[in-house]
């Protein structure tokens, strides 16, 4: 129902600045997800959208229209809070008819509006009752509730679930998905500092770090294809291993050789000029394979095995100071400590950082 | 009397109802002169900007009033009285200084209002620690805290007649009916008039501010010794200290602030004290104090505002040490936060 | 807590005994006039109060009947009566007819008066003189000690309140002291809220001005405001000292304390609350009504009382704008008036302090909770 576009927007107390120019275009009916660690501005960028904070310099357009200087009721958005923020001296009711009753609407249509939301989100039975009686799932719903009623153009999440025990917040994620599907012309976004979250609900996702966006992408490209190293380490759990390597020979696919083993050709292009350049080389833990051939990528020493169940993380320590590498394998494959283990992984599967942190274009992605 | 209770009526719902309807109609002027509601785009954005940019000072705008009048302008103008003549008329220098320091009224007054400053706050703040101390580790502590508690809420002029009573005096043949002197006799010892027995009468006085102040002392430094986290005494247990060593190295040093504030809490009021001694003794027997004869000054013989305004920047003079600290702290807190 | 580290040090009934020994000594002056503001106004001023429950011992003088009543019984003449009305509760212990000696007998035994004359006198004032001769002239003058049981009465009561002027000084209190406690609320929580919640220039430093007013002595305001108060009489023609002038005072005086309470507890409210009202479209006025009010009653509640105890109270600022008249004196300047005029009477005293004393003791004791909680929030940050 509405796009959104964020031109330059920077957010700045006094001297200090928390965002440094913010470009930004949400298309109407997405489910947006900004993610990054705390303090990287993520909440502030959502908060300066609902119009609770102003924007130092850039433009901010809801709908087509500049909405830099009007006030968050005026917007069309609705915000559901990490502490939901209900009202604690109000029932469920008049939590949810509160915004109608402040715009004077008519009875009939705050309470047709109100029970319509209430259905939605099962909370018919609970309507008179006040918040604290109320489970914290329950209290989750009815901020959901009080956004729903408010018919917003655009919904607004601020880590949501981080108050719910992890249980809660595997169904509450759910429910989420499932209300999205049900509003598929509301433009939904979302903030968490979790990438479960960010991976299973966004359409795109948003990586901002120290107030700059790293990445926008839908969770799969962000996965396969990460920009740069911040992305590529964010993305994914256990983090992606990345170890130096240098350019060897540069083109359309790239030759490397990585500190301490051999060399591998990666399908990515590389500009001639890079050649020798001190890189980063990256690899899933999960894309690693044991292999018992003489092409292997890593020969190490199995130092620690993490036992999950369905996984186990092998930490394989590769005869160098430094951070062990990560493998990821079935729970039930054999590993040993103190043994020699050869790892390697498809050519798919590996990435390279320039100098900079940036990773290389791969040729499939560019025009995208 | 009916007419009084009524008219009493009237004139309470007429001062409460003023003051609301200012708030109310205040910001439905303001909602009507910039109207957001029923309005659309520009304008109706416009208003409400407008709107958040006045509103905050018709929120202020009756404290500050008050304030101004009643704190403010007072502070200014008895500064400049107090270089004026009896009757605010004529510049007179710092001639009501002068005179201050060469009264003996005066001297007695400051003299006494030290004594004061260094009994009363000292006495109250060590009984509310060791009542607190006490009280904390009994079951009955809560009754008990209330009753010691219970003197906060008489008035000063109430508890000069209650310590009246006890210090009543009669002639030594007669039964003694005031509790301190029925004591004495008990002893063996002469009946004495307490509150004209020079010097110690102060003290006697000071008692009944130490029975009212004390609970409040006692209130607020309980509350600070329940806030002083179990673990550091826990610790202290497991380290080896004993009971003594636990309460004066661990947990006073951890309610140092608190027992600060109580500490200047009470030395001001200490400073204000005026209904105590007017209604016990109105300054005789050598105890004066500054703000019953600043009081005195006011009306004796008509009124000299010079000097009561004089007494009264001595009083305030005493008060800009804690004033400043005060205000250091709290800006403190605000950038801490 | 403590009492985990100091079990060893004190003794377990040394600390019942000391705290039993404070809470003595700090409710003992209370009760004293509570106790004697129910007495007989003649028992107070022969016996302390704390020997009202035991009755009090007095020392009386009395006459017998004259000869008239004198009858002639085996040979002797005798005068018989009683020395009390009858119905009378007290009990003679002991008499005597000199009064050098007044409690010469015991009550019951009989005393030789000399010449043959005798006298008994029983514990219920029935006595029985006896002598060989015909009595003449007046009745035998009889001293005795009396024991009064304890009289309790409200008398007292009656007394001050309808004919002390006590009454009406109750009303006046009330007069005062309601809108002088509603007002400032009202005008400390929309200006707390602003302090606390909205963004204006000069917030930082108007809340700096309020801290510091926070110690301001009273005795600045009086002179200025005096001379204020007369000057604007003068000007409009209408009294000087009127309930309109004191409630602001008070307010006045009661402002930078309420501001700073309220504003330390508004200012705590959570933001997402606020922030969550003003995306569903509320004014900072619908906010204040509709979020804030509500959710700040604890401390409104603590406010009120604080300031319901410091206006009852006082007897300054009731001294100083308003008037002596009988339609305008206050509890405690009413009190102090009687200090000077009834200073020995002490049932006066004693039930008018009570009477003075009681409201705030109800208040004090009902709403405790909120008053501690005032007090904490009030001083451990402030002073």
């Amino acid at each position: 129902m509405a796009d959104l576009h964020l031109k330059g927007v920077r957010k700045a107390y006094g001297a200090v600045e928390i965002l440094h120019g913010i470009d930004l275009d949400i298309r109407s009916g997405e489910f947006i997800v900004f993610v990054g660690p705390s303090g990287c501005g993520k909440s502030t960028l959502l908060r300066t959208i609902a119009g609770l904070e102003d924007i130092s310099s850039g433009t901010l357009e809801i709908d087509g229209q500049e909405v830099n200087d009007v006030p968050p009721s005026r917007r069309g958005i609705a915000m559901v809070f990490q502490s939901y923020a209900l009202y604690p001296h109000m029932s469920v009711y008049d939590n949810m008819a509160f915004s109608m009753k402040i715009a004077r609407a008519s009875k009939d249509e705050i309470d047709r509006r109100v029970r319509n939301a209430a259905e939605i989100l099962q909370l018919t039975e609970y309507l008179d009752r006040l918040p604290r009686a109320l489970s914290g799932g329950q209290r989750q719903r009815v901020a959901i509730g009080r956004a729903i009623v408010r018919d917003p153009k655009v919904f607004l999440f601020d880590e949501p679930l981080s108050n719910l025990d992890a249980a809660l917040r595997v169904a509450t994620r759910i429910e989420i998905a499932k209300l999205k599907e049900s509003m598929p012309q509301t433009t939904m976004i979302y903030v968490t500092h979790d990438q479960v979250e960010a991976m299973t609900l966004a359409d795109r996702i948003v990586v901002l770090k120290d107030g700059y966006i790293e990445q926008v992408g839908s969770p799969m490209e962000l996965y396969r294809h990460p920009g740069n190293l911040f992305v590529a380490q964010f993305i994914g759990s256990p983090a992606m291993n990345i170890v130096p390597a240098t350019i060897e020979q540069a083109g359309p696919a790239t030759m490397v050789s990585i500190a301490g083993h051999g060399g591998v050709t990666v399908p990515v292009a590389t500009p001639a000029a890079s050649r020798g350049a001190e890189i980063s080389f990256g690899v899933r833990p999960e894309d690693l394979v044991v292999t018992s051939g003489e092409d292997f990528l890593f020969e190490g020493t199995i130092g620690y095995v993490e036992q999950l169940g369905e996984v186990q993380l092998v930490y394989v320590e590769l005869g160098r100071d430094g951070v062990p590498l990560v493998a990821k394998m079935p729970g039930s494959a054999e590993v040993k400590r103190r043994s020699t283990i050869r790892l390697t992984a498809a050519p798919e599967d590996l990435h390279i950082f320039g100098p900079d942190g940036r990773a290389f274009a791969r040729a499939r992605v560019e025009g995208t | 009397m009916a007419t009084q209770i009524i008219s009493a009526i009237i004139v309470i719902i007429v001062g409460v109802g003023g003051c609301v309807a200012y708030f109310w109609g205040a910001n439905r002027l303001l909602e009507l002169v910039f109207p957001a509601r029923g309005t659309s785009g520009k304008t109706a954005i416009d208003n409400l900007r407008r709107q958040g940019f006045i509103r905050p000072w018709l929120f202020v705008g009756p404290a500050l009033l008050i304030l101004g009048v009643y704190l403010i302008y007072p502070v200014v103008e008895t500064l400049r009285l107090s270089f004026l003549d009896r009757g605010g008329q004529n510049f007179v220098g710092f001639d009501n200084y002068l005179w201050a320091i060469g009264d003996r009224e005066f001297r007695i007054s400051i003299l006494n209002n030290l004594l004061w400053l260094a009994v009363v706050p000292a006495v109250c703040t060590f009984l509310g620690l060791v009542i607190a101390v006490l009280t904390d580790r009994i079951w009955w502590g809560t009754i008990a805290k209330s009753l010691v508690f219970m003197p906060l809420a008489i008035s000063f002029v109430g508890a000069s007649v209650i310590w009246k009573f006890i210090y009543e005096y009669r002639a030594a043949d007669q039964t003694q009916i005031g509790l301190l002197n029925a004591f004495v006799t008990w002893l063996g010892f002469e009946p004495q008039v307490w509150i004209s027995i020079p010097f110690w009468n102060n003290l006697f006085l000071m008692v009944i501010l130490v029975w009212i102040q004390t609970g409040f002392a006692m209130v607020i430094l309980s509350a600070a010794l329940r806030g002083i986290p179990d673990e550091t005494i826990e610790a202290a247990v497991i380290d080896g200290a004993n009971g003594f060593q636990i309460f004066w190295k661990i947990m006073i040093p951890q309610i140092w602030g608190t027992i600060a504030v109580v500490w200047t809490t009470i030395t001001i009021l200490v400073l204000k004290v005026f209904d105590i001694v007017l209604t016990m003794t109105n300054g005789q027997w050598n105890t004066q104090v500054l703000a019953n004869l600043m009081f005195d000054w006011m009306f004796r013989g008509g009124g000299d505002f010079g000097r009561g305004a004089t007494i009264a920047i001595v009083i305030m003079m005493a008060v800009i040490p804690i004033m400043i600290w005060n205000i250091r702290q709290a800006n403190r807190e605000a950038d801490g936060g | 807590m403590a009492a985990k580290a100091g079990r060893s040090f004190f003794g377990r009934w040394g600390v019942h005994l000391a705290v039993l020994a404070i809470v003595i000594v700090w409710t003992l002056p209370t009760m004293g006039i509570l106790v004697s503001s129910l007495r007989d106004r003649d028992q107070i001023i022969v016996s302390g109060w704390w020997t009202a429950l035991a009755g009090s011992e007095q020392t009386e003088a009395g006459r017998l009947a004259g000869p008239d009543a004198q009858i002639e019984r085996d040979g002797r003449f005798v005068i018989e009566g009683l020395l009390f009305e009858e119905g009378d509760p007290r009990r003679i212990s002991a008499f005597g007819t000199r009064a050098t000696a007044p409690t010469a007998t015991e009550a019951g035994v009989e005393a030789d008066l000399g010449d043959g004359v005798t006298l008994t006198v029983e514990a219920d004032s029935r006595y029985v003189m006896t002598s060989p001769v015909a009595f003449e002239g007046r009745g035998q003058r009889v001293y005795f000690s009396a024991l009064s049981p304890p009289r309790f009465t409200t008398e007292n009561y009656e007394t001050v309140l309808l004919s002390e002027g006590i009454g009406r000084s109750f009303v006046n209190s009330l007069t005062v002291t309601i809108p002088a406690t509603i007002i400032p609320i009202l005008i400390a929580a929309f200006a707390a809220y602003a302090l606390a919640w909205m963004r204006f220039p000069g917030r930082a430093i108007l809340i700096a001005v309020i801290i510091g007013l926070l110690v301001v002595p009273l005795q600045m305001s009086l002179i200025p405001l005096l001379k204020l108060y007369n000057g604007v009489g003068a000007f409009f023609g209408v009294p000087a000292k009127t309930y309109l002038g004191i409630w602001l005072a008070h307010t006045g005086f009661g402002l930078p304390f309420a501001i700073f309470l309220l504003r330390s507890y508004i200012a705590g409210l959570p933001r997402e609350i606020m922030e969550s009202a003003r995306i569903d479209g509320a004014s900072d006025f619908d906010i204040f009504v509709r979020i804030v009010l509500p959710l700040s009653f604890p401390v409104l509640a603590s406010f009120a009382i604080f300031q319901f105890l410091w206006v009852w109270n006082d007897l300054l600022v009731a001294m100083v704008f308003l008037g002596t008249g009988r339609d305008q004196l206050v509890l405690t300047g009413k009190l102090n008036a009687l200090l000077g005029s009834r200073g020995g009477d002490w049932e006066i005293l004693t039930t008018s302090a009570f009477v003075t004393i009681i409201v705030p003791l109800i208040v004090f004791f009902s709403l405790q909770r909120y008053f501690v909680r005032g007090l904490l929030a009030g001083s451990v940050k402030g002073g």
